[in-house]
């Protein structure tokens, strides 16, 4: 077999070849991977904070230092309004997120594989695509009223629309000579579908659900402040009629935490189902 | 669809030879194949020669019913089971080597396997396309076309983009595995001495019709330092319009 291929670059005379180190770093890619290295840049930003807080550099009635956004949240896990303020949004986020994929996707579908789909689904959605679905809530409100359903509703439709878009160019842009392989091999559609479309979409889809999953927790924080009676925006709306900042600082973690373990579990599924790709981000 | 050509011992069997008559393609104003008429029976490696657009890819194309944007008219005829080997391996990058091969087959697997031993990648079943060399792409390429059993293999300029010596075994193990399956082959090359080691008969095109057909008498293995392989390919280059010392002809 003839299948390992040599990598050696270059002819170099015998004397530099000696000089360099035994492990070659690729020159153009970022470099290895740090370990947890995406814990770094929050630590540091969380140091500082403690640093300004410690020195009274940062005035607590502006910003509390973080031991006692800790402590707030200690006795707001106590009293149990945390766990429930947070089930209530994150009951939220999650159906107007699942709503908003499985539309988005089900859309770039109908419109990707589809010539008549296409001119129906496509310019619709262009349209849709330059209105801020945050513009949408009053219109919202009047037609589902301030419960949970407008809410859900609205999250959906700011998650639906770069769902949509990354989903619909993938699919767009396979390959068309891969069309060709699966009319020689005589792939059936269902078969073609499964073989060559899904997974051939499938990065453009995690680009939009990653997009997707962070645009749910930021319409989440819009739609909980109006009228809302429970969920963390609610609670932080609260905070600020009474001066708590460090109810306001705990809301914030959450949102912030939140939003970071759902984006890492999706990249998370995403390295692992997209394994068959080599890029710069290794 | 018969599930397994086998082995071929009739070689007159005429469902799975191939019978182009009259063969038209247009592309606008343009006509690439002009009443081309070619047969190959079953078994029979046939090589395509010609000049860039001389009608080559469009015939191979017309033959895998893969022109459906072309214009034309003509009798065509093929066996009911075809495959196509392509320039690029164009396997799914996010398919095993296995799944790529079995493609579209049902329960497979083992046939796969076999199929993978035979092209000399057995044990990289479970790679990803692209921690595959060229050449071992073009390997996995062949298998997918060979385990379904083809009675016609077309194969468009397969090992054009590999360097010379993976070529030079590509082009054995190409001969190798056809004079084991025996489907009918149709190569279209550039390389006037990749068709004469190969084929059985070579096939000039000019402006869209056979301009000449040269059955090979040479017995296998062929060898380019043979003096009888060189007149071949003499031959084959003049009506190329290419001299031996490899000068356009003063017409």
């Amino acid at each position: 077999m003839f299948g390992t291929q040599s990598r050696t670059a270059g002819p170099l005379p015998a004397a530099a070849r000696w000089a360099r180190p035994r492990r070659r770093r690729r020159r153009l890619a970022p470099g290895k991977r740090i370990p947890y290295g995406r814990l770094l840049g929050p630590a540091a930003l969380l140091g500082l904070w403690s640093l300004g807080s410690a020195t009274h550099l940062i005035d607590p009635s502006l910003v509390s230092a973080p031991w006692s956004v800790v402590a707030t949240a200690g006795t707001l896990i106590a009293r149990g309004e945390l766990q429930s303020d947070f089930l209530v949004s994150a009951r939220r986020a999650l159906l107007g997120l699942g709503f908003g994929v499985v539309t988005g996707t089900g859309l770039a579908v109908v419109a990707g594989l589809n010539r008549v789909g296409d001119a129906v689904v496509d310019g619709a959605m262009q349209v849709k695509r330059s209105i801020p679905a945050l513009a949408l809530i009053p219109l919202m409100i009047l037609w589902l009223g301030i419960g949970e359903t407008m809410k859900i509703v609205t999250i959906a439709l700011f998650v639906l629309v770069p769902v949509y878009i990354n989903t619909y160019a993938a699919l767009t842009s396979i390959d068309s000579r891969y069309v060709e392989l699966a009319e020689v091999v005589g792939l059936n559609r269902w078969q073609f579908i499964r073989r060559v479309v899904v997974p051939g979409a499938l990065p453009g889809w995690f680009t939009g659900l990653r997009l997707g999953v962070t645009g749910s927790w930021l319409a989440l924080i819009v739609v909980e402040q109006i009228n809302a009676e429970s969920g963390i925006g609610y609670m932080m709306f609260q905070a600020q009629q009474y001066g708590q900042i460090s109810v306001i600082l705990v809301g914030l973690a959450v949102y912030g935490l939140f939003g970071f373990v759902t984006d890492s579990v999706v990249r998370l599924i995403e390295r692992r189902a997209l394994a068959w790709r080599r890029t710069l981000a290794g | 669809m018969a599930a397994n050509a086998g082995r071929l011992t009739s070689p007159a069997d005429g469902s799975r030879s191939v019978r182009v008559t009259g063969l038209v393609r247009r592309f606008g104003p343009r006509t690439v194949l002009d009443g081309l008429d070619l047969e190959i029976e079953a078994g029979e490696f046939v090589a395509l020669l010609g000049h860039s657009g001389s009608g080559k890819s469009t015939l191979l194309r017309a033959l895998a019913e893969l022109d459906y944007d072309a214009e034309g008219s003509g009798v065509l005829r093929t066996p009911p089971s075809l495959s196509m080997v392509f320039q690029d391996s164009r396997l799914l990058p996010w398919l095993h080597v296995l799944d790529n091969v079995v493609l579209g087959m049902r329960a497979a697997g083992d046939l796969g396997r076999a199929a993978l031993a035979e092209v000399g990648l057995e044990g990289r079943e479970r790679a990803w396309p692209n921690q595959l060399s060229g050449g071992e792409q073009q390997r996995a390429a062949l298998a997918r076309s060979l385990v379904r059993e083809p009675q016609l293999l077309l194969a468009d300029e397969p090992f054009g983009a590999l360097d010379a010596l993976t070529r030079i075994r590509m082009q054995r193990l190409l001969r190798e595995l056809c004079e084991r399956h025996r489907p009918a082959v149709l190569l279209v090359t550039h390389d006037v001495d990749e068709a004469v080691v190969l084929a059985d008969r070579v096939v000039v095109l000019q402006h869209g019709r056979a301009a000449l057909d040269v059955p090979i008498g040479l017995p296998q293995p062929r060898s380019p330092r043979d003096g009888d392989f060189q007149r071949y390919r003499d031959r084959l280059l003049a009506a190329l319009g290419v001299t031996a010392d490899g000068f356009p002809r003063p017409n």
